[in-house]
């Protein structure tokens, strides 16, 4: 071979290099944008390509996304209505209760006798100590709650007469509908007034307004100046948020009234005969002056209680303290659909390897042709990742859809408190995009590590 | 150089198609030798093979089945390593490179044409004939225009945007050649283009290499046909993974 010739090659290969220079060059960040998009675009005609098969490989993932957004809105929606349920009872109160000791009822049974009537619960004089003994209490609402039949004409409601003070609606929260509560001027001179609840309202008066009308608790009349807000009627009428500010089935009249009406001792019919029992106060609402000490004053309370009474004849309840723990419950069930959708997401995404495998063996051919057109591994890689990635994202999508639906249904049919926060659906994404990425690894390396040679040969 | 020179004259073939004509070289092989492995068992299929590829040539590679024809096309393709030898493609030698850099080298100075065609279905003409384009980072619109020219030059300006599932064996095997001329590439291996094609296509194909021949394009074609191989102007054939003979007939 001459020199002459040999030196003309070499310079048609500096030709050559300076070719492969430029086009280097021309490989900057958009062309690697153009290429990821056209990677995507081919992606993307393949998973169309095979419809029904994406749809299947990604079920997994879809299921997934959706189970983890509706559990979180169901748990959402009902740590907040038991929150919302604990406000009700306010957050700035403890409420303590008068409860049933357990061993009255075989102490008192014996013998023939009239048994005497059973004594327990809280006292006026309780509330009294509480109010005085500790600074931070602020009020306190006590209240007598007896079971009557209250009648209008010839209709009969049995419900809860509540004895109480004029702060009562406000401790709690709870709004009139129409009409007023009682006045303490009425509590002073133990008037027969009454406020109803709206569901007692329509049970007694279907037709007219009850107002200025009278109803009748055993022997005595009660004249009606106010209905309460209904808690059904509250719930259609807010969101499904709703029951916060309305009272339950109840009626109010001025405990003076109740004391005076009643009486101290209560008969009840009971399986074993008559019971006779006697309860000063069945309830009492100690408002707090403020949130960061209601805990405190709670334990304080029940010291005193403890000290003043022989047995355990009484609950202290601390709304806030409830809160917190409505709030702990709502952890759990978060944790538990995290654990959940985490389950269910591994198995779309092993789902998605599988599918990702089989695509790979099926395209070994496409494969050595795109390797022998100048494809780097990498490019390879990019390929199949890229798809894995489009598909778990495309199940991530139709899973947030479903995911958002499902908790609109169940609140429009089954009236069930759920709440959809931005973070769910987003997390439950790129969880999803994750996947792809994670479970499309493998299969992807399989795709670039094979032998241009052997795949071009592949039928 | 030396050695070169001195293999091929131990070899029995005659060197006229090595007669250089005052042309470049475009490629060459030294001494190449392919031994596949397949567990404790070896099998040698190229035994040294030296030949030098000139710019401009139209080469037939012909041999019996098993002659070491496709090992070859693999290698000067940069599809495959040798197990010793050298593969100078333009000044480089190939022969060492790793994945990365054959990929590279094949993306942009090789082209290939398949018996199969080899087309990706899911893309269209004009799609499949701008991918090496893509794989080399070209601009877009750029490499779009010349894909629809090289379109255009196969005689398939009207069916850019059809499938390959669309159009014909022989229409198929010219979006093939369009797609191995878009990077310009020092050479174009062909394997039995018209191997799955009726006579009139093949005849189709083979006008458009003698086209590509005339201007100046380095050709290099595996077939069995002495018909087609009496098209080419160098005749190389190949036997028992030696260079047979190597001739040059225009």
């Amino acid at each position: 071979m001459s020199e002459a010739v040999k030196k003309s090659g070499f310079s048609g290969v500096v030709r050559a290099a300076a070719k492969q220079q430029s086009t280097l060059h021309a490989s900057t960040a958009s062309a690697n944008w153009t290429r990821i998009r056209k990677t995507a675009a081919v992606g993307l005609k393949s998973i169309y390509a095979h419809g029904l098969r994406s749809l299947l490989t990604v079920l997994g993932i879809v299921i997934g996304v959706a189970a983890v957004i509706a559990m979180l809105a169901v748990s959402e929606g009902r740590s907040f209505e038991a929150q919302q349920q604990f406000r009700a009872l306010g957050s700035n109160n403890i409420i303590v209760k008068s409860v049933k000791p357990a061993d009255i009822d075989s102490s008192a049974g014996g013998g023939g006798f009239r048994p005497q009537a059973v004594v327990y619960g809280i006292t006026y004089e309780d509330v009294e100590t509480i109010r005085q003994t500790i600074p931070s209490v602020t009020n306190i609402i006590p209240s007598r709650i007896i079971k009557k039949n209250v009648r209008y004409l010839n209709n009969t409601v049995s419900t809860d007469v509540v004895g109480t003070t004029v702060d009562y609606p406000i401790s709690r929260n709870y709004n009139l509908r129409e009409g007023r509560f009682f006045t303490q001027e009425e509590v002073d001179r133990q008037s027969n007034v009454v406020v109803l609840s709206d569901e007692v309202a329509t049970a007694l008066f279907p037709l007219t307004n009850p107002i200025g009308d009278s109803i009748r608790i055993d022997g005595n009349y009660y004249n009606v100046i106010g209905i309460m807000e209904s808690e059904g009627f509250s719930n259609l009428g807010r969101s499904q948020a709703g029951s916060s500010n309305a009272a339950p089935t109840r009626i109010f009249i001025p405990l003076s009234a109740a004391r005076f009406r009643f009486g101290e001792t209560l008969v009840r019919q009971t399986s074993g005969g008559m019971e006779s029992e006697s309860v000063e106060l069945h309830e009492a609402i100690i408002q707090v002056a403020s949130q960061d000490v209601v805990e405190e004053t709670g334990q304080i309370i029940e010291q005193i209680l403890e000290r003043r009474h022989r047995k355990i004849d009484y609950a202290v309840e601390v709304p806030l303290a409830l809160i917190r723990q409505a709030e702990a419950s709502a952890l759990r069930d978060q944790l538990q659909a995290a654990a959940i959708a985490g389950i269910s997401l591994l198995v779309g995404g092993i789902g998605i390897m599988n599918i990702m495998l089989a695509s790979v063996t099926e395209r070994t051919r496409e494969i050595g042709i795109r390797r022998a057109l100048g494809a780097k591994k990498k490019d390879i890689i990019m390929q199949f990742l890229i798809e894995a990635v489009i598909l778990s994202g495309v199940g991530g999508l139709i899973g947030v859809f479903l995911g958002i639906t499902i908790p609109i249904l169940l609140s429009l049919f089954w009236g069930m408190t759920t709440i959809v926060t931005v973070g769910a659906p987003l997390l439950a994404f790129s969880i999803s995009a994750v996947i792809g990425v994670v479970f499309g690894i493998y299969p992807s390396m399989r795709a670039a590590d094979m032998d241009p040679v052997e795949a071009l040969r592949h039928e | 150089m030396q050695t070169v020179e001195s293999t091929q004259a131990s070899q029995h073939a005659s060197v006229t198609g090595s007669a250089s004509l005052g042309r470049e070289i475009v490629a060459r092989v030294e001494d190449i030798k392919k031994t596949y492995y397949m567990g404790a068992l070896s099998v040698q299929v190229l035994h040294g093979i030296s030949i030098n590829f000139y710019q401009g040539d139209f080469i037939s590679i012909m041999g019996p089945s098993g002659c070491g024809k496709s090992t070859l096309m693999n290698l000067l393709g940069c599809l495959d390593q040798p197990t010793s030898g050298k593969y100078y493609l333009g000044d480089e030698d190939t022969s060492k490179m790793g994945d990365d850099a054959l990929s590279a080298i094949r993306g942009a100075r090789l082209g290939f044409i398949f018996q199969s065609y080899n087309l990706i279905q899911q893309l269209t003409v004009v799609e499949n004939i701008e991918l090496p384009l893509f794989y080399q980072g070209h601009p877009e619109e750029e490499a779009r225009q010349i894909a629809i020219d090289l379109a255009c030059r196969v005689g398939l300006g009207t069916r850019l945007d059809h499938k390959p599932f669309e159009l014909s064996g022989g229409q198929q095997q010219r979006v093939a050649i369009a797609r191995a001329l878009s990077n310009d590439p020092l050479i174009i291996l062909a394997d039995e283009p018209t191997g799955n094609l009726d006579s009139k296509s093949g005849a189709e194909i083979l006008q458009l290499f003698d086209e590509l021949h005339q201007q100046g394009k380095t050709l290099i074609m595996v077939t069995h046909s002495d018909e087609l191989a009496e098209r080419s102007e160098r005749q190389i054939r190949l036997r028992d993974g030696l260079v047979e003979s190597d001739e040059r007939s225009r």
